[in-house]
C-alpha cells in the first residue's frame, strides 16, 4: 500500500474514530498543531537564550523517548538512561547548530540518539555529509519554519494509520534492526509516506543554493 | 552534466538509521555531499526517524530531570564545535542566517566553512553549495577525512594492466576503496558475492548496464557480471564499497586475491 499524505485531509481537522494514536498528544488533531510549534519555539528560546526553563520542558518531553528509542534498539535500560541524558546535554551544548527551516526538534534529537546508538554498538566512524552552506541572504521565513515543525507531526499520523505491519517494519528498520538488504528485500515498505516529503526537501533546498 | 544513478532508497534509509557499515556509510556520506536529489531524500527520511522516536516514549527514572539541569554548562558557541558530533550538524549545521545571535552571528560563514573542511587541505574548499561536483584533484569532505588529503596524497597499489587501487581504512563487515583506470581501459570482469556500489569521482565508465559519469552511483549485486570500461581521454577514478570479497574471473587469479585484499 502507498500512502500519500495529500489524502490525508484535514490533516488536522476532526480524526476517523478508528484512527489508532499510539502517542497521545501530538497526533492529537488540537494539540498536534500547538506542540509542534512550541518545540520549536523551546529550542529556539535554548539556542539563542540558553533558557534552561525551555530545556527543563524539552527534556520532559524527549529524553524518555530517547530513552525509549534506544531501549527498542537494544539498549539496556541503564545505559539507555545514560545515553538519553547525554543526547539532552547534547542538545543543549550544541544547540547553536539548530536550524529550523531544516528538521523539526524530533528529526534533530533523533540524529543525535542514532549517533550516540553508533557510538554505543559499534565504535565505528559514521561519515557524515559535507555540510552545506545555504549562503549569507537564506534568513528561514516562518513558513518554512513551521512546515519543518510539521512534518514530525503529520509523519506520526501517517505512521499510525498504516497496518500494523508495515509500521513495524519501518520502525524495526529505524530501531536498527534491518540491514540495508533486508530492507531492500522488504516490498511492504510505504515509502510513498515520504515522497511528497522529498520533493519539497528539495525544492527548498534548491531555493535556498541558487 | 549532472548525475542520473542516485542511491537506493533502502541504502538512504539504513544510513539514516544509522545501520550500515561504515565503508558504506563513507560512500553514502560522499554521494549526498555531490547530489542534492539524494541529500533531500536523505533528510526525509531521518523525519522518519524523527516520528519513529516521537512513539518510543518509557518512563525515566525520577530524578532525572534534576540530574539534567545540574549537568547543563554553557553551550558551545557554533564555531567551537567540533566535527565529532555528526548527526547533530549533518543538516544543521551550515546555518549562516545568524544575524540574530548577537555572539554567534558575525563569525557564522567562518564556523559553517571550517565544518566542511576542516580536517584537511580541503579547507580552501569554501563554496561547497555552489558547486560539489569535485573538480580534478578535489574531493567532497568525507572522503577526504579518509585520505587524510586529496587525490594527490593517496597511496596507491597496483593492480596490473595500469589499474590501481587503494583501501580506505574502515571498520569489520565492509571495504572501501580507491580505483584508478586509465583511460580506455577495462578492469577485469569480476561478479559478487555481496553489493558493490561504485561511485565515479571523475572521469567516466561504461559497462553492460549503462554509462557512469561524476556523481553516478553504481549499486551492483551477485548477478551482475560485468566489465567496466573507462571513457577514452581521462582516467576514471571511482570509489568502491563492498560487503563481500570480489572475485576475479580474468586476469587475476582468484589464489592472488588475498594479496590484494580485496
Ligand atoms: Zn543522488
Amino acid at each position: 500500500m502507498l500512502l500519500d499524505l495529500t489524502l490525508h485531509q484535514p490533516i488536522y481537522g476532526p480524526k476517523p474514530a478508528n484512527r489508532r494514536m499510539s502517542w497521545r498528544g501530538v497526533a492529537n488533531s488540537v494539540t498536534g498543531r500547538i506542540e509542534q510549534t512550541d518545540f520549536t519555539a523551546l529550542m529556539l528560546a535554548v539556542r539563542d537564550q540558553q533558557d534552561r526553563a525551555a530545556f527543563a520542558a524539552l527534556f520532559q518531553h524527549f529524553a524518555p523517548r530517547v530513552k525509549g528509542f534506544l531501549m527498542k534498539s537494544g539498549t539496556e535500560a541503564a545505559l539507555a538512561e545514560d545515553c538519553a541524558q547525554d543526547v539532552m546535554a547534547v542538545l543543549w551544548n550544541k544547540a547553536a547548530q539548530f536550524d529550523p527551516a531544516r528538521a523539526s526538534v524530533a528529526t534533530w534529537v533523533f540524529t543525535i540518539a542514532r549517533n550516540r546508538r553508533i557510538d554505543i554498538a559499534r565504535r565505528a566512524r559514521r561519515p557524515e555529509p559535507e555540510v552545506l552552506d545555504w549562503g549569507p541572504d537564506t534568513e528561514p521565513d516562518q513558513a518554512e519554519i513551521y512546515e519543518a515543525g510539521q512534518e514530525t507531526a503529520r509523519l506520526v499520523a501517517a505512521l499510525s494509520d498504516l497496518p500494523e505491519k508495515q509500521r513495524a517494519l519501518i520502525q524495526r528498520a529505524f530501531y536498527g534492526e534491518l540491514s540495508h538488504s533486508e530492507i531492500a528485500a522488504e516490498t511492504g515498505l510505504p515509502l510513498g509516506t515520504i515522497k511528497s516529503r522529498i520533493r519539497l526537501a528539495l525544492e527548498r533546498l534548491r531555493q535556498n543554493l541558487s | 552534466m549532472s548525475i542520473r544513478h542516485h542511491l537506493s532508497d533502502p541504502l538512504l534509509i539504513a544510513y539514516a538509521a544509522g545501520t550500515l557499515p561504515e565503508a558504506f556509510s563513507l560512500l553514502v556520506a560522499t554521494h549526498v555531499s555531490m547530489c542534492d536529489t539524494c541529500r533531500a531524500a536523505l533528510a526525509a527520511f531521518e523525519t522518519v526517524g524523527g516520528a519513529v522516536l516521537q512513539d518510543s516514549a518509557v518512563p525515566l527514572a525520577e530524578d532525572a530531570l534534576a540530574a539534567a539541569m545540574a549537568r547543563l554548562g554553557a553551550p558551545e558557541k557554533r564555531e567551537a564545535i567540533a566535527k565529532s558530533d555528526a548527526g547533530a550538524k549533518s543538516d544543521a549545521g551550515a546555518k549562516s542566517d545568524a544575524g540574530a545571535k548577537s555572539d554567534a552571528g558575525a563569525k557564522s560563514d567562518a564556523g559553517a566553512k571550517s565544518d566542511a573542511g576542516a580536517k584537511s587541505d580541503a579547507g580552501a574548499k569554501s563554496d561547497a553549495g555552489a558547486k560539489r561536483l569535485p573538480k580534478p584533484g578535489d574531493l567532497p569532505a568525507p572522503l577526504l577525512d579518509y585520505i587524510g588529503g586529496d587525490l594527490t596524497a593517496v597511496k596507491w597499489r597496483s593492480l596490473g594492466m595500469g589499474v590501481r587501487q587503494a583501501i580506505l581504512p574502515t571498520s569489520k563487515g565492509a571495504s572501501a576503496r580507491l580505483l584508478y583506470i586509465p583511460a580506455g581501459q577495462a578492469v577485469p570482469d569480476h561478479g559478487h558475492r555481496g553489493t558493490e556500489l561504485t561511485l565515479v569521482l571523475q572521469g567516466a565508465f561504461r559497462d553492460a548496464t549503462d554509462r557512469f559519469g561524476p556523481g553516478d552511483v553504481e549499486i551492483a549485486d551477485e548477478d551482475l557480471q560485468h566489465i567496466p570500461v573507462a571513457d577514452a581521454g581521462e582516467p576514471c577514478i571511482c570509489l568502491a564499497a563492498t560487503d563481500a570479497p570480489l572475485r576475479f574471473s580474468a586476469l587475476i587469479p582468484r589464489l592472488l586475491q588475498p594479496l590484494f585484499r580485496i
